[in-house]
């Protein structure tokens, strides 16, 4: 078949586009990363995990050490059931505690590791007992409210506990 | 006497499905014809190179410039909630999602899509199609084929161009000009964006747009009048239907592809 000089700037025209698509993955959807298996899993189960979502950040001190890969409801408890995954690179105590916070007043939410003090570390499959589910606002409020009635003077409700 | 009889309802209805039923004969030609086309890469190749890279400046040019608004007017609403760091995010998916394929489309359709009904057109108005036919040359497959082809191979590649400028753009304007953190503005991006869902569905969304702006265009050529004022109409046309098409398929897929 023959060649013309059309064949030089088709192939450039082409290697442009794929140069572009491979731009998008890498640089702004991170491609790279999203095949990150080079973790160990956890899981733990949360009473409210409140707008926690997949892929959400594991952080301890403020660094990312991990994600959120997967969320269930268990029927059996009525709990959230959260699979993180930890990279390999940070190892925590096995009595680690696990908290739902919030990246600024209306920012994403993301869980928070705070070390515990046992000598053995998390290993793959581990599961973390001691969670701290998300604040919920309307449960503030709820408390909040309940808490004014109460200094209004009925103190039989003091043991009743929160709803 | 009425001002219409019911036969003109009748006629009218057998018109359009007659229309529809050769749009979609001429269209199912052009797929089974793919084997056909790429035994001769030459032509598709001159194709890719006309539709194209000749649609490249312009299709870079209106990415850097629809990434420039979209930072400045995204920034403007952002930083009311003190949230300009997800401003890479809110610039990247629009682009992908949306801006790239549908705006490369609409421009497609107006610098692309016009010669090609023009073209063919002309053809079939100088008789040069007839001729074809007369020497035993199928006009669909030696000049029609790829042309629909070589835009369908084309518009994808300029989508993905629009949208990757229109990123950098974003970033010129957003990081360089008004001083938004880089480090939030690409990792807020990268924490958001999804490779199979949101570039993925993208560049899908510029495959199906593709088909429809060329294959409207080579159909409005190929039925034009062979008169100066039919191919001027069938010219028009293309671009008043193929844009609607892009924007009604567009609904359809963001719907099918983005509802949860």
């Amino acid at each position: 078949m023959e060649r013309s000089k059309n064949d030089v700037w088709v192939g450039l025209f082409v290697i442009l586009g794929l140069a572009a698509l491979v731009f998008l993955a890498l640089q702004s959807a991170n491609l790279l990363n999203l095949n990150w298996q080079s973790g160990y899993r956890v899981s733990a189960k949360f009473d409210n995990i409140g707008g926690l979502k997949p892929k959400a950040a594991v952080r301890s001190a403020g660094v990312v050490v991990g994600r959120v890969r997967a969320i269930n409801f268990d029927d059996a408890t009525f709990q959230a059931r959260v699979e993180l995954e930890i990279d390999k690179r940070y190892l925590f105590p096995k009595d680690s505690s696990l908290k739902i916070l919030t990246s600024g007043l209306l920012g994403d939410q993301y869980i928070g590791i705070e070390p515990g003090a046992d000598e053995k570390n998390l290993t793959d499959g581990d599961s973390i007992a001691a969670t701290q589910s998300a604040v919920v606002l309307e449960n503030l409020i709820g408390q909040f409210l309940y808490g004014k009635a109460q200094e209004g003077g009925s103190p039989a409700a003091a043991t009743a506990g929160k709803k | 006497m009425s001002w219409w009889r019911p036969s003109d309802v009748g006629f009218a209805v057998r018109n359009r499905l007659v229309d529809i039923g050769a749009g979609a004969r001429l269209f199912m030609r052009l797929a089974v014809l793919l084997g056909a086309t790429l035994r001769r890469p030459a032509l598709v190749r001159d194709q890719v190179h006309f539709l194209g890279n000749h649609s490249l400046v312009i299709i870079a040019l209106s990415g850097l410039f629809v990434g420039f608004v979209l930072a400045l007017q995204g920034y403007n609403v952002l930083q009311l909630y003190g949230s300009e760091a997800s401003l890479g995010l809110v610039v990247t998916l629009s682009l992908v999602r949306e801006l790239g394929p549908v705006v490369t489309a609409l421009l497609f359709a107006g610098r692309a899509g016009t010669s090609l009904t023009a073209e063919i057109g002309l053809m079939r108005a100088g008789e040069q199609l007839s001729a074809m036919e007369m020497m035993a040359v199928d006009p669909v497959q030696r000049i029609l084929a790829p042309r629909f082809w070589g835009g369908v191979i084309a518009m994808p590649v300029l989508a993905a161009v629009f949208s990757a400028v229109g990123v950098a753009g974003g970033w010129l304007v957003g990081v360089v000009m008004i001083g938004v953190d880089g480090g939030a503005f690409w990792g807020q991006m990268q924490s958001g964006v999804d490779v199979f869902k949101d570039v993925g569905n993208g560049v899908l969304k510029s495959i199906v747009f593709g088909v429809a702006v060329t294959f409207t265009a080579v159909l409005q050529g190929y039925v034009a009048k062979p008169t100066p004022e039919g191919v001027s109409r069938a010219t028009t046309r293309t671009v008043v239907i193929a844009s609607l098409a892009v924007l009604a398929l567009d609904f359809i897929l963001t719907a099918l592809m983005f509802s949860l």
